[in-house]
C-alpha cells in the first residue's frame, strides 16, 4: 500500500526546509518537489519510490494536512478499500473501509502520559562507579524488575 | 562550496559512537548518560558521546510503524532459566546461555520504564476481564511495577496499545542525550579500524542522506546497533508489494556488514527466521493463535499440526517440546504445501464465533476491536489486504503464508555478532570444542572477555539484532541490550582513558570509497541516452534485484521451497562474486540512491556470510527454515555447536569454524517424554 500524496490538501509544509514526511520517512521515501519538474506540482511532496514503501504509515500519521493517504498495492491487493488514521495526542481513530462498502472506526489509545513530558531521570538514583561492573543498569532497584533468578538453576555454577 | 559528488568532509572526535537509533540504541542513550555522569563527577573524565541514525529516531528501527504486543517480559511468575530454555529450543538448542539468561533478568526494568513513560499495557482485572492500557489506568488498576497484571497473549508476551511505543521509547532516549548528542540523516557505511592495532575500533564513515556532507567519527567505544537484514531474497511480491516485507524493509544488513569488514568474529550466520504469517500482509499471527486460540488447517479443513504431529518427532528432543521449534511448525505446514494441499487458513471465523459463544456482547465488541488494532498497530498493509479482499474475520477466513527468509538475531533468529557475555553465569573462559585448534589464534577463548556486549574487536560493541545465538529479545529485550552494552563501554572508555585511537585509512581514500558510485555516476551519465541503460555502471536497484535472484534460486529461498545443497552452493559463490565485483560500480544519481547503493552493499556480504555459513553446516539444523538436501538431517554429535566466521576484507575471504555449545540451564526440564517410534 504505499502513500500518495493529494495534490489539493498538501502545502509543501509552507516551503520549510523539510517538510514532515521527508522529516519522519524511516526510508527516506518522501521529496518535496520544489519546482514542480519531476511531478508537475509544485511545492508538494511525492513518494519517490513506492515498491519500497513498507506501509509503516509515518507520513500519514505526521501530515499536518492529512494530505497523505494510502493505496493498496496494486500487484496484490483489488481497488477500493481505504485505512485512513486520525492520531492524536492520546489516541488514535481509525476509518477502514471495506470493498464492499463495510464500514468499521475504531479509537485505540497511544499514551497514557502528555507527549513531550517523560522526566527519563527523574526520580531515578545517580550510580556510582564502584556499582559499574555489578549486574543490573542503574534503575535496577527502583522499576522493581530485575528479576534475579534461581541460583540452583545454573548448571555450572 | 560542498555539491553533490564533491562533498564537504566534517571530522569529529567522540568516546561513544552509536550507530543506529532502533530499540537498541535507545536503551544505550537511556543508560550511558547516567554513567558518563558518574565518571564525571567521581573522576572528572567528560566522556564525549554522540548517536547517529540514518532516519528519524521517533520513527526509526523495527518498531517505527508501533507493535501490539511486548514479546519479552518475564513477570514475578517466571524465572530467567526458563526463558532461557525457551529460547535455546525455539533456536534448535544452540543459543548462547549466559546472554539469554542475561536478558531475561534485565527485561522488565526497561519494561515498567516504558510504562512510567507512558506506554499504554494491557491489564487482567480481579474478574479476569481485559483493560486497555488507558483504561486500566482509569479503572484504577495498578502498574506492572506496583503489582498490575498484564494480558498475556503468550508464555512471554504481553499485549500493549503499541502505536507510539517508539516514539515514547525515543523520547526518552532523546531527552536523556540532548539534542546536540544526536544526529539525524546520517548513513554510517563504514566501520575504520585502528592504524596500530587493527584488531581494535577508531572510527566510522558515512554520509548525510540531506547534505552534501561526509562525516567521519572518531571514536574509542562503538555501539552497532542498525538492525537485522530484509530484501536478500526475492520477495513474494515483486511489484509494489516489494516493500511489505515482513521485517522492515531499510533493514538492510549494515550491522552485519560493517562488523565482518571489521573483522568481528560472526556466529550463527546460516540461522535464518522464515515467520508464518497472514499471506501477503505478512500481518501477526501470535494474537490469533495464542490469544483468540484459533487454529490453522490445510486446504481441505485438517489441522496439519496435529496430523503430522509425528514429524515433530524425527527432530528430537526440539520438537517434543510443548511449544516445538519455530522452524518445526513450518517444517509440518510445508509438507501441506509441498504435497498439494494448500491453501493454507488461519479458521478466524470458528475462533471468533467460539469466542462468542462465551463471552458477553461489550466483550465481544471489545474483542473485534482487539483483532483490528492487532493489526493496526504493527502491520496496517495487513488491514489493507483485508479490506481489499473484504475479509471480515469473523466471515472469512484468512490464508497463512511462509514468508521470503530473513536475518535477524532478536526475533526467532539468532545470526549475528560473537559477543562477550556476563562472568557470574558460569559460561565457559576456554574453548571446550575439540576444534579449537583450528580458531583463529587472535580471536578471545570463551564466551567472555571483559566488556558485556563487546565483540572481538577491542571498542566495537554491539545489541539487538547484532548480537548472535540469543534470539527472542524482540523490542523489550534489544533495548536491555542496548543498556547492558551502554555502561560496559563507559567502563572501557575508563579503562582505556590514554588509548589514541589512530584511523587505519586516509581521509581521502575514505571519500573515494564512500562516494564512489555518485563520481560513476557523474563520469558516464552522458555515455547513453536511457538514465538506466548503460554498460558504465549498474543501478543500485537491479544491483538488489540481482542479490535477490541469487539467494532465491540457489540459497534456499521460496523458489525452491527453501531447498539448496552443496552443488547449488557452489554456484551462489561464483554469482555472488561477480555480484561484489559489480557492486563497485554501483552508481548514485543523487543521495537517496547512495543510500540505497550503500544498502544493498551491506546486503551482498550478509548474503554472502549467509551463504558461506550454510556451506560449512553439513547438516539441516532448521527444517521447516532451510534444508541442506545433501544433508538433510540435524546431526546432534557433531554439530551441536556454534558456526563462527571472520571474513577479512584485504583478501575478501571468509574463514569459518566451530566453537563448543555449553548448557548453562538444564533443557531437560522442557521435553516431555518421547514418543516411542
Amino acid at each position: 500500500m504505499p502513500t500518495f500524496v493529494r495534490t489539493d490538501k498538501c502545502d509543501g509544509c509552507k516551503g520549510q526546509d523539510k517538510t514532515a514526511c521527508m522529516y519522519i520517512c524511516p526510508h527516506d521515501l518522501m521529496k518535496l518537489d520544489r519546482d514542480g519538474s519531476e511531478t508537475g506540482h509544485a511545492m508538494r511532496a511525492f513518494n519517490q519510490e513506492p515498491e519500497q514503501c513498507w506501509e509503516c504509515y509515518s507520513c500519514v500519521k505526521i501530515c499536518p494536512q492529512q494530505a497523505i493517504e494510502c493505496r493498496h498495492y496494486a500487484d496484490v491487493v483489488p481497488l477500493g478499500g481505504s485505512v485512513q488514521p486520525l492520531r492524536g495526542s492520546d489516541s488514535i481513530m481509525w476509518t477502514i473501509k471495506f470493498r464492499n462498502g463495510v464500514l468499521k472506526r475504531f479509537k485505540f489509545p497511544i499514551r497514557t502520559t502528555p507527549e513531550g513530558s517523560i522526566d527519563c531521570y527523574g526520580g531515578k538514583p545517580s550510580p556510582k562507579l564502584a556499582d559499574i561492573e555489578v549486574t543490573g543498569s542503574f534503575t535496577r532497584d527502583v522499576t522493581g524488575g530485575f528479576r534475579p533468578g534461581n541460583p540452583a538453576e545454573l548448571l555450572r555454577k | 562550496m560542498a555539491e553533490f559528488g564533491n562533498p564537504d568532509v566534517i571530522q569529529e572526535e567522540v568516546d561513544i559512537l552509536m550507530i543506529g537509533g532502533g530499540m537498541a540504541c535507545c536503551g544505550a542513550a537511556y543508560e550511558v548518560m547516567r554513567w558518563a555522569d558518574a565518571a564525571k563527577a567521581e573522576q572528572g573524565v567528560d566522556l564525549k558521546i554522540k548517536l547517529v541514525d540514518k532516519a528519524a529516531m521517533d520513527r526509526s528501527g523495527a518498531v517505527a510503524q508501533g507493535l501490539s504486543a511486548i514479546n519479552t517480559y518475564i513477570g514475578t511468575e517466571q524465572d530467567p532459566a526458563d526463558y532461557t530454555r525457551m529460547v535455546a529450543n525455539d533456536l534448535m538448542g544452540i543459543t548462547r546461555d549466559d546472554l539469554a539468561y542475561d536478558v531475561g533478568r534485565h527485561v522488565d526494568d526497561s519494561v515498567h520504564l516504558f510504562e512510567e513513560w507512558g506506554l499504554p499495557i494491557w491489564k487482567t482485572d480481579a474478574n479476569g476481564e481485559r483493560h486497555d492500557g488507558a483504561a486500566a489506568i482509569g479503572e484504577g488498576l495498578p502498574s506492572l511495577k506496583d503489582g498490575g497484571k498484564p494480558v498475556r497473549s503468550g508464555k512471554w508476551q504481553i499485549m500493549i496499545n503499541g502505536e507510539s511505543y517508539k516514539w515514547i521509547v525515543a523520547e526518552a532516549a532523546k531527552k536523556a542525550l540532548g539534542m546536540d548528542r544526536i544526529e539525524e540523516r546520517i548513513f554510517i557505511v563504514k566501520l575504520i579500524n585502528d592504524a596500530n592495532d587493527k584488531n581494535r575500533i577508531a572510527g566510522a564513515v558515512g554520509f548525510s542522506t540531506r547534505n552534501h556532507t561526509l562525516h567521519i567519527y572518531k571514536a574509542k567505544a562503538i555501539l552497532l546497533a542498525a538492525g537485522g537484514c530484509v530484501n536478500i531474497f526475492r520477495p513474494r511480491s515483486v511489484g509494489e508489494g516489494t516493500g511489505r516485507a515482513w521485517y522492515p524493509v531499510w533493514n538492510a544488513g549494515s550491522t552485519y556488514a560493517m562488523a565482518a569488514e571489521a573483522g568481528a568474529e560472526l556466529t550463527m550466520m546460516e540461522n535464518r527466521f522464515v515467520p508464518c504469517r497472514f499471506k501477503d500482509g505478512y500481518g501477526p499471527v501470535g494474537a490469533w493463535f495464542l490469544l483468540f486460540k484459533a487454529r490453522a488447517t490445510n486446504g481441505y479443513g485438517e489441522d496439519y499440526l496435529t496430523k503430522n504431529k509425528a514429524m515433530l518427532d524425527q527432530y528430537p528432543p526440539y520438537g517434543q517440546a510443548a511449544v516445538p521449534a519455530s522452524c518445526l511448525r513450518n517444517h509440518v505446514m510445508l509438507k501441506e504445501m509441498k504435497e498439494g494441499r494448500g491453501p493454507i487458513w488461519m479458521d478466524t471465523v470458528t475462533a471468533l464465533g467460539k469466542l462468542r459463544d462465551t463471552l458477553s456482547p461489550r466483550e465481544v465488541k471489545h474483542l473485534e476491536a482487539e483483532a483490528w488494532e492487532d493489526f493496526l498497530d504493527m502491520c496496517i498493509g495487513q488491514c489493507g489486504i483485508w479490506v481489499g479482499e473484504n475479509v471480515e474475520p469473523e466471515k472469512k477466513n484468512s490464508e497463512l503464508m511462509p514468508t521470503e527468509p530473513y536475518l535477524l538475531g532478536s526475533h526467532s533468529g539468532c545470526c549475528g555478532i560473537w559477543t562477550s557475555g556476563p562472568t557470574d553465569l558460569g559460561a565457559p573462559t576456554t574453548e571446550l570444542h575439540a576444534d579449537a585448534g583450528k580458531i583463529p589464534a587472535h580471536l578471545p577463548s570463551g564466551w567472555n572477555w571483559g566488556y558485556r556486549g563487546m565483540t572481538t574487536v577491542k571498542g566495537l560493541f554491539t545489541a539487538g539484532d547484532g548480537v548472535g545465538a540469543a534470539g527472542h529479545k524482540f523490542s523489550s529485550g534489544s533495548h536491555t541490550e542496548g543498556r547492558l552494552a551502554a555502561k560496559a563501554m563507559v567502563k572501557y572508555c575508563l579503562d582505556n582513558k590514554d588509548v589514541k585511537v589512530e584511523l587505519d585509512t586516509s581521509v581521502e581514500q575514505l571519500v573515494e570509497d564512500i562516494y564512489r558510485p555518485v563520481r560513476t555516476y557523474l563520469e558516464f551519465k552522458d555515455y547513453s541516452t536511457a538514465i538506466d541503460v548503460n554498460p558504465n555502471y549498474i543501478t543500485p536497484k537491479m544491483l538488489q534485484f540481482r542479490l535477490q535472484k541469487i539467494m532465491d534460486e540457489y540459497v534456499a529461498g521460496v523458489a525452491t521451497y527453501y531447498n539448496t545443497n552443496d552443488k547449488m552452493l557452489e554456484v551462489a559463490e561464483d554469482k555472488l562474486n561477480m555480484l561484489k565485483e559489480d557492486a563497485m560500480k554501483m552508481r548514485a544519481k543523487d543521495l537517496h540512491e547512495l543510500l540505497r547503493a550503500w544498502e544493498n552493499y551491506h546486503r551482498i556480504l550478509t548474503a554472502e556470510a549467509h551463504m558461506k555459513h550454510i556451506q560449512f553446516r553439513e547438516e539441516s539444523r532448521y527444517p521447516g527454515f532451510y534444508y541442506r538436501t545433501d544433508k538433510n538431517f540435524v546431526d546432534e554429535e557433531n554439530w551441536k555447536c556454534f558456526g563462527n566466521s571472520i571474513y577479512d576484507k584485504t583478501t575478501q575471504k571468509w574463514t569459518n569454524f566451530k566453537r563448543a555449545h555449553v548448557d548453562l540451564v538444564d533443557k531437560s526440564k522442557l521435553f516431555k517424554a518421547a514418543a516411542p517410534h
